[in-house]
Formats: C-alpha cells, structure tokens, sequence
C-alpha cells in the first residue's frame, strides 16, 4: 500500500469525490480517504430491505455545477439526471395544486386557485431566473478574501464590483432582498393563494432553523431556486438510482482520472510540521504523506478536530465556534406495498412523480417553526416527500416503492427530551401527517426508516445534523464562509485546504466547494 | 383519407397531449407524456414502446428472391440468413442512395423490408423475373418497437425465445397466443426490439407487452422522442440528413454510401453486381458523415456574452445548418442538431470534407442567438454519439 500522495482528500462525500476527481485529473497521486464502507457522504442510496433503495439522506438533485459534468465528463461514467415531472401540493381541504411539465397547463391549475397567481408565477420565475443568471458568475468562482490587502484580491473585488455594477437596479434590488429578507415577504409581493406561497416557501425553509417568516429565508429561497436543469433555473431532478447513484458516478470519473478512493478509512489528525501539512494519521495507527491535505469534513471537524486549534489563529478558531449549525431536518423513509390513495385524485399516480410538498399554508409551516424555536419537533411537521420508484425502475421490485420523506421540524438542539428516546414518537408524528392526507398509508408501510439529526450527525458526520455543514445565513455565505478571511478555501496551515459544504458556494449536492478548492490548490501549485 | 395505425384505439387512449405527427399517412402520437423527458428517460432508463407501424413493409417471396435482392439492394442479401434482419441500402444506378430500411429474413425464399417511402414501383421496375413476387404489405402488419435498457426483461415475459435474440436476429414466434416476427432491431441505439404482429393481433400485443412492462418503467413514446435517439444513436433519417436521389434535383442534394458514413455495406462494391455498384466502385466520396459535438463551455459562453443563459433545448432541429474551417469560411454542413439529455451536450449529424473528418478537429457550427449567427466551437466526434454495450451485448 502506497504512503506518500501528492493529495489526500479527508471524506469520500461529494465535494471529497468531486475535489479528488480534479485533483487526479491535473496530475496529482491522489487519495481519497472515507470513514465508512461506502462513498457519498450524505449522498448515498442504501438497499435497506431486499429490492428497496432507499435515498437515505439527500434524495434529489439540482444545484450540481453544471461544468463538473462536463469537465469530469460524467455521461461517460453513468450520470443520468431524471427531472420530476410533477410538484404536488395537497391542502388541508382535500383540494390541492398540481404543477407539471407544462407551464401553460400549469396556468389553468394555478387559476383554480387565484387567476392573478397564474400570470403572476411566469413573471416571479423570469425574476428568480434573472436574478440566478446574475449571480451565477459569483456562485461559480473563488469569492474575493476582504481581509487581504494583496493586489490581486483588490483586483477580484474590483471585478465583483463591476459585475454588479453591470446589473440592472431592479435585478439588484431584488437580489437584495432575497439575501435579507424572509419568504413570506417576497412571496406575499407576488401572490395571494396561499397554496402556491406555501409550496414556494417551502424551499425557503429547507434545511434552515427559520421560519418562512423569519429574514433570512429569502437567501435559502433563492438558493434552492438558483439549481438548474438542462438549462432551465428552477428544475429538479432526480439521479437514477438515488443520489448514492450520481456518487458512484463521481467515485468512477475520480477513479478513472486516477484518484484512488479508500474506504474504512477514518482520518483522526492532519500532521503538520512548522505550520505545513504533511500527511493524515489513520485511527489504525497509519501515518501516510501528502503535501496536499483537504478536508472535505464540515468547517468544526475542519478546524477544531483534525487540527490542534491551538495551531490556528484565536479570531479564526472563535468564528468557527460561533458558526451556526444548529440541525433541524430529519428523515423517515418507507417502503411501501403500493401507491398511496389521494381522495381527491383517486385513480391516479402521476401526481408523485415528483415532491410532494405537505406544508399548506404559510402559517402552517411557520407553526411548524414555532415548536423548533421552543426544542419541540413539529407537532404538524412539513414533509417534502418523494416516490423515485415511480419513474426509476431500479428503486424498488415491480409495484412496490420507496418513499422519501424530509422532515421539518427536527430540532437537534431538543429542550425536554434526546433524540433516541423520542425516535419512533417523531415518526409516528410524521406518519400520522401523511396518513391524514393519504387515508391507507400505514396499510401500505412494509418498513419504515428514521433519520434523527443525531444520526445525520452520527453517521454521516455533519455537526449537530446540519445538512448543509453550516446555516446558510447571511453572515455564514460568500466573504465568510466559514469565516472572514478563510473564504478562499486554503486555511492557516500552508497546505491544509478545506473543500466541504461549509466553504463557498455551500450545501447540497452541488460540488462547487469540491471544483473551487481544486481550482485554488492547483493554482498555489503553480 | 388520414390512415390509423392497427394500434389507434391503445394509442390514442393513452396520447395525454392529443399531439399527433402525420407520419406516412398515418396519425402517430407526437408525444403522449407532458413531459417529453419523461418519456425520453424511460427509453434510456426502463423501456419504450414506440407505434412503429406507418412504415412502408413489402414482402419479397420467390425462388429468386435472394438472387434478385442481392442484384437491388446495395448490402448483400445472401448474406442475410433465414431469421436474420439486416439494415442496407439501395442506390440508383449512378451510385446515390434511393433510400434505406431493415431487410428480414423469414424464410429461404421470404423477406420482409421497411422503407420510410413508398418504394414499390422503383421496386417493381427492376424485376425481371416472375420468380420473384413483390408485394406491398404494409397494412398487413402494426410494428411495435419495444426499446430501452428494460426491453429484454420485458419481453422475456411474454415471449422468452425472442427475448434471447442476438443483435439483428430474428425469429417466428407466438406473443399472447398471435404469430409474430420479432427482429433485435430498432431505431433508438438502445437494447431493443420490433415486433411484427398482424394487424388483427395488434391489440392483443400491445396489451401484453404493456402488461409485461408494468412496474418496469416501460412507457409508449412518440415521434418527438423518437427523433431525438435516432440523433443519439447516430442514425440517418430520409428526407432530413439525405434526399432520396429519385428527388434530387441536383448532385449536390445527392449521397452516395460512402458519404453518409455506409461506406462498409459496398466494400465489395467491386466484386458484386447490384445497382449502382461500377458507380461505387470508382467514386471518391466529397463528404464523411460525421457527428458533431458542440463545445458546452464555449456555447455557454456566446450566451453570456449576450446577456441570456444558453438554451439546452432536447427538440431536435432537423434542417441543415453551416460547419466552418478553422479560417471561418464554411466547409460543410449539419443536418439534424439536438441537446442531447444524457449527454448533456449539443450534438449534430454533419458531413464534412474528407481532410477535416479526423475524430478531434474542430469545427465551428453556426447556431442564432438574438438573430445573430455565431459560429459555436465544435468537434467532430466519432458516431453514434451514445453507444451502450446493451445495444449489441
């Protein structure tokens, strides 16, 4: 067994996947180290029951930089994206709202609800795509580090300046207030049916300790909005066979750029020596060597645990403490002997082919909130669900299926209570949720799966369950991410990078923080 | 009259758009799914059923079939045996092609050959002999093309001996107690097949194949999808990337083999007599058929430059489009152009001059943004563009 890498990449997740992928590609002897058996991180499909695959943690994809797929050429390794063709929004009156493919169907849909909304949703999405078409260039590149006085930092946020000076007021005006101001707010400047508010809000909310009221949930909002499909802002997509699919794809490319990917492999200290990183100690005793060491872990193991804090400068390790993780979304995943049964749409199954957003109002999922902000899970949870199986085939045996469920609110911070103690109570909670809108559902429950935030936290590793490896609060995004002057992925050990979710441009499954740490680690190679 | 396909009634219960295609006479569901990716990834992913029936079909029976075939067409019949398919040609004496199509073998002296266009008196006016019968049967039979990486498992269930076909086998067999013919054929570039049922079986197939295909993806796809794979999978369509020579009016609108990248079905073009093989024979090709893959970044950034994002539309647009040389002048052309969904790229079906037909040169292909014509960066790449080792495995 090899000992001496140009690279190791600390955590086979996507980013660790996606960093390595480059890192091979350039040339670089690199090594991929990941603590459990299986690659993914977070983005792993599991056979839980025979003939079941089950989406553990992320279930669906949309923000993945389009460039990685070209230029980790993964077609070739099996990337297929399967876009959802429907978004289905059951009401707490049996009635619903149920987008599909085509946007002039949509309209009529949408005017059973309010006329004015049905117009006014074609000119909301043109904003949000306007407004993700100016940012974009922000998204995709290295953000300028405020606290240099080098030249070439001054030259970047120049550049920055002149691109949003190039934008138009209202464009700007309008990114404003997503990075500042709540969901509901915006949404409430736009439409009136509180249905399609709540369905849109609901991506504001979506891994985030906030309400669609609380400022702040514009930027989830229009974070989760900025994903794209085929060209298209604002599309979904699921990866055949579960985003464990599309990781697999990425442990190909990286392994046939020639990036070598162990598993079972658990990191317990990056080594150093005269404040430069020289390798990575295995919790089996083994030392290997690399001048290159990244951390695809999130910023707290990043810098608090693999490091000697005491290596780090004070500001740096106090911004890391104070860095919000504060976990508040949960799974329960079901295989099931069948479709379930909405009333109002008996007969028919095309409605699930794409989330299935149980949250019904804004007031319903600001409720839901309300029991987070006091350490309870939600009493009336918002669920984003998902049946894969009915347009991907490889899920599950003919005629069964799997069921992702997202769930809000989970507090991993719970007042009165842990999180094993309660396990089963939170789903039964959520089960009792889908079996009021889908009478029959427990008939159809062959098992079912529960993902506490303390699981997230335990099996995957992302503190206090935070999907996201750090809120996405505006003060935890772009410069200071994950802390002022440490934005641009190297940190203050000459290199030690880091190449998580926690780094620019942030979470989901979107390999961004992979591409950009790679780009600036090739770069001080130079 | 507007002709329906033996499978009308299934077809048109299930086509939720109410789009149809005109497609030889016939009304052929464009798409059925709001979703045309929909239905697309269920070819790539599960499995499609495609109403492939507006085809024109003729049988062509006689002791001297074989021989006389051999004489028409430009691949050599004799080497079709009895339950085999073959895809060929056929050319006018001058060496341009007339048109192409699937030539079945059904017996020693039975074929069965599809044509997109009415080929029957071209047919008829070589025939020399009464040992030959040529008949049109094209309303004899519906076709279903089951397609996709699904396909065999789904056929295994009703017809086991069919499922286990190789690669342009084909065989007689029973599906839901009708005669049939099925053929490892197909017009997808995917695992496939296309069953031939008589039409007065037709509802019974198409019932039994669906059922079989329940809970396995298995979804009817129309012309839109249709298109789009064919560009995948590198297959030439009449009328779009070549003008059958009976229509041409001039050279310049004519293909000869070589030129469409068909060039091995005529190697022998020298030792064999058929129509249009002393042309072949000593012809120089002026075109390669090449594919054409457009550079992502490079079209990303002409839209940028523009202020737009840059469109990934996966309908195909199938009308000619100009190639240019490396100085901008223009030395080719592209006739079918599409976003490839499991690509994720832009590609086309271009022919290009011999010297510039080298995988890896590169090429600008001129697309519209804001009405402009840009030249995007291109690369001429080996077809088919999307080549799963399922197709022939």
């Amino acid at each position: 067994m090899k000992r001496r890498y140009d690279a190791i990449v600390i955590g086979g997740g996507h980013n660790g996947l996606v960093n390595g992928a480059y890192l091979a590609k350039a040339g670089l002897s690199t090594l991929i180290l990941e603590r459990r058996d299986v690659v993914g991180g977070a983005a792993i499909t599991e056979e839980v029951i025979p003939g079941f695959h089950f989406t553990t943690f992320s279930y669906a994809l949309s923000l993945l930089r389009p460039q990685i797929i070209h230029e980790l050429e993964l077609p070739k390794f099996g990337f297929m994206t399967l876009p959802m063709p429907a978004n289905f929004a059951p009401m707490e009156n049996g009635d619903y709202l149920l987008l599909g493919a085509d946007d002039e169907q949509n309209h009529h849909e949408i005017a059973r609800h309010s006329p004015h909304d049905a117009d006014a949703l074609a000119s909301y999405d043109h904003l949000v795509a306007t407004v993700s078409h100016a940012i974009k260039p922000l998204v995709d590149s290295v953000p300028p580090n405020l606290a240099s006085k080098d030249p070439d930092e001054l030259a970047r946020l120049a550049e920055l300046g002149a691109h949003l000076r190039s934008l138009d007021a209202g464009t700007l005006h309008a990114l404003a207030r997503f990075l500042t101001g709540s969901a509901a707010d915006i949404l409430d400047d736009h439409f009136e049916a509180d249905i399609l508010k709540a369905l849109l809000a609901s991506s504001g909310i979506i891994g985030s300790k906030l309400g669609p009221r609380s400022p702040g949930s514009g930027l989830v909002m229009l974070y989760h909005s900025m994903g794209e499909h085929d060209g298209v802002f604002h599309r979904w997509a699921f990866h055949k066979g579960g985003n464990g699919g599309f990781t697999q794809v990425l442990a190909r490319a990286a392994a046939a750029f020639g990036a070598e990917i162990r598993t079972g492999a658990a990191v317990t200290d990056v080594l150093t020596s005269n404040g430069r990183a020289t390798g990575v100690a295995l919790d089996d005793g083994n030392e290997l060597e690399a001048g290159v060491v990244v951390s695809a872990l999130d910023p707290r193991r990043t810098f608090l645990e693999l490091v000697d804090p005491r290596e780090l400068p004070t500001d740096l390790v106090d911004a890391i403490q104070r860095m919000k993780f504060d976990g508040t979304s949960a799974k329960v995943n079901f295989a099931l002997d069948g479709l379930p049964t909405y009333p109002a749409l008996a007969g028919r199954t095309d409605q699930y082919q794409g989330f299935i957003n149980i949250g019904p109002t804004i007031d319903y999922l600001e409720r839901a909130f309300d029991d987070a902000k006091y350490g309870r899970y939600s009493r009336h949870p918002y669920i984003d669900a998902c049946i894969q199986s009915t347009i991907d085939p490889g899920m599950a045996p003919p005629g069964k299926h799997v069921m992702s469920c997202f769930v809000q609110y989970a507090p991993y911070h719970l007042a009165e209570s842990d999180w094993d103690t309660i396990r089963d109570e939170f789903a039964d909670t959520v089960q009792a949720a889908l079996e009021s809108h889908f009478p029959g559902f427990g008939d159809l429950v062959l098992h079912r799966q529960v993902v506490t935030p303390l699981d997230i936290e335990r099996t995957v590793g992302l503190s206090e369950g935070n999907i996201f490896a750090g809120e996405f609060l505006a003060p935890q995004m772009y410069f200071f991410r994950p802390a002022p002057g440490w934005n641009q992925y190297r940190t203050p050990i000459a290199g030690y990078y880091q190449c998580g979710s926690g780094t620019h441009p942030g979470g989901c499954v979107m390999g961004g923080p992979g591409r950009l740490a790679a780009q600036q680690i090739l770069g001080d190679r130079r | 009259m507007l002709q329906r396909t033996p499978f009308h009634e299934r077809t048109a219960a299930l086509n939720q758009t109410m789009l149809w295609r005109h497609w030889a006479g016939h009304a052929v569901p464009d798409r059925y799914q709001m979703s045309t990716k929909r239905e697309y990834y269920a070819v790539r992913n599960g499995a499609g059923l495609l109403d492939t029936s507006p085809l024109y079909k003729y049988r062509i029976s006689g002791p001297e079939a074989e021989s006389w075939l051999a004489g028409v067409l430009a691949r050599d019949a004799r080497r079709c045996r009895v339950d085999q398919a073959q895809y060929t040609l056929w050319c006018d004496e001058r060496g341009f092609v007339i048109e192409d199509g699937v030539l079945v073998r059904t017996a020693p002296d039975e074929f069965l050959l599809t044509s997109a266009e009415p080929n029957l008196a071209w047919f008829d006016g070589l025939r020399t002999t009464e040992r030959v019968e040529i008949s049109d049967v094209s309303a004899d039979y519906g076709i279903l093309a089951l397609q996709g990486p699904r396909a065999r498992e789904i056929l295994a269930e009703v017809a086991p001996d069919a499922a286990a076909l190789p690669y342009f086998g084909a065989v007689h067999t029973k599906l839901a107690d009708a005669a049939v013919v099925v053929t490892r054929t197909g017009y997808t570039g995917d695992l496939g097949y296309e069953v031939w049922a008589r039409a007065h079986d037709a509802l019974a197939v198409w019932d039994a194949l669906v059922a079989a295909g329940e809970g396995r993806g298995l979804l009817p796809y129309g012309s839109a999808v249709l298109h789009l794979a064919r560009i995948e999978a590198g297959m030439l369509l009449v009328d779009v990337d070549y003008r059958p020579s009976r229509y041409a009016w001039t050279d310049e609108q004519r293909a000869t083999p070589a030129e469409l990248g068909l060039g091995w079905m005529v190697r022998d073009a020298a030792e064999r007599r058929f129509v249009g093989s002393v042309a072949i024979a000593t012809a120089t090709a002026r075109w390669r058929q090449v594919g054409l893959t457009v550079d992502w970044a490079d079209h990303q950034r002409v839209h940028r430059e523009r202020g737009q994002p840059a469109p990934e539309d996966h309908t195909p647009v199938e009308e000619a489009m100009a190639v240019y040389g490396r100085r901008g002048d223009q030395v080719g052309f592209a006739t079918s152009f599409a976003f490839s969904p499991l690509l994720k790229q832009h590609v086309a079906l271009a022919r290009v001059p011999v010297h510039l037909a080298k995988v890896g040169t590169p090429v600008g292909l001129e697309i519209l943004v804001d009405h402009l014509p840009v030249a995007v960066a291109a690369t001429v790449t080996r077809l088919p563009f999307f080549d799963p080792e399922r197709r022939t495995a």
